[in-house]
């Protein structure tokens, strides 16, 4: 078997249309009989599968995460755990004797439980929340990364997601917005990042960090302007002095919208956007052959 | 009894951080011998956590209570649980806030 190709559709600002692209090129390619998964990393705020309606759930399973129980009668106070926490997510005073657990903060990496030399710190299973598996036809899937409420960050839920995402001929990841680590987290298992920003002084902002950072990773990518023809000029000349691929223009048109929140796909309707959505489905294939996968 | 300060600077004409967790300094001033140290906060660059980092190192310092902008939701509530009283207080230096107390 080949090795599977994997593409992420990011953009450092929200709202760019990051979901509106994914479960376009997901329902095109899934419908012309592709063995394909998408992969929804928003995990704070999954929606793909308010446009992917009709696949079928196949399993939602808990993605948990370890977090310390200090057993008090065995604690020393030596302090030793808090030294070792590089999240300052155990609270440790000498005087008065206090150690305290700060769960929202903990990573789940153990150190607390390496670093205790008497048997005072044991684990348990905090729920960081899930993964749901949406089977559609050819076998192909939604896999939905879902962060419960409150939880600190989303990074284990949606890498327990992209795990799920394997034996698969193709995969899209719907990254989150923005460049922190959910972002990171995603693209670094891409072998290419399609950028979606919008013609405007505050798109190109944050696409230039976008692009920062994947510099930083050494990752291929091309950008996607939508709503061309909003805004100004701005983010076109910068990709022509960074000589930096525009794998699509879509245009700002009332219709688009218009469907788009009314949960439906532009490549259902209309057979002009199936044909464009091919057409960036072969130009970031050829960019990623290009780029010397 | 000692009370803590958020300082942008460590001497008395420096103005106080408005922040709490990642304040530059604390200035810890004692009510009984009328003195005033400097202690650069260690929590001050702390990637996460500053808050209880920096609830942790006053603590540690013995002060019963604390004067600053602001306080994350964190750190208030180990504040609360030490019976540590909070004061909230702005643009001030360190001086103007000690003479006040």
């Amino acid at each position: 078997m080949t090795k599977p190709m994997k593409i992420a559709i990011a953009s450092g600002k929200g709202g760019t249309g990051k979901t509106f692209i994914s479960t376009n090129l997901y329902n095109l390619l899934q419908k012309k009989g592709l063995n394909v998964a998408l992969v929804d990393c928003d995990a704070e705020e999954p929606n793909a599968r308010l446009f992917l309606t009709e696949g079928i759930l196949k399993s939602s399973r808990e993605v948990n995460q370890k977090v310390p129980v200090i057993d008090e009668s065995k604690c020393t106070y030596c302090g030793k755990c808090a030294e070792y926490c590089n999240y300052n997510a155990i609270f440790f005073l000498k005087e008065p004797k206090i150690v305290n657990v700060l769960e929202e903060i903990c990573h789940g990496c153990g150190a607390c439980s390496v670093a205790c030399s008497y048997g005072a710190i044991t684990e348990k299973d905090d729920l960081l929340g899930h993964v749901s598996n949406f089977e559609f036809s050819n076998k192909s899937a939604l896999i939905e990364s879902r962060t419960r409420v409150g939880v600190y960050s989303s990074v284990n839920v949606l890498k327990a997601a992209i795990k799920e995402a394997s034996g698969f001929d193709l995969v899209l990841f719907d990254a989150p917005p923005g460049i922190g680590c959910p972002f990171i987290q995603t693209v670094a298992q891409a072998d290419y990042v399609v950028l979606v920003t919008e013609p405007t002084p505050y798109g190109l902002s944050d696409l230039k960090q976008s692009i920062e950072t994947l510099k930083g990773m050494d990752k291929p990518y091309g950008v996607i302007v939508n709503r061309a023809g909003l805004g100004n000029d701005v983010v076109y000349d910068y990709l022509k002095k960074e000589n930096i691929p525009l794998l699509m223009s879509i245009p700002f048109d009332k219709n688009i919208a218009v469907s788009y929140s009314k949960g439906e796909l532009l490549t259902d309707q209309d057979s002009k956007w199936k044909e464009k959505f091919s057409e960036l489905f072969n130009k970031v294939k050829e960019e990623y052959g290009n780029s010397n996968n | 009894m000692k009370i803590a300060i958020t300082s942008e600077g460590n001497s008395l004409d420096s103005k106080m951080d408005s922040r709490f967790g990642r304040c530059a300094y604390f200035a810890i001033y004692d009510t009984n011998t009328k003195t005033t140290d400097f202690f650069e906060n260690p929590a001050k660059d702390s990637p996460e956590g500053a808050g209880p980092k920096a609830v942790e190192f006053i603590a540690s310092k013995g002060v019963k209570k604390v004067v600053a902008g602001e306080f994350g939701g964190k750190a208030k509530a180990l504040l609360e649980k030490l019976n540590i009283e909070m004061q909230q207080e702005k643009d001030k230096t360190i001086s103007e806030i000690i003479k006040q107390l």
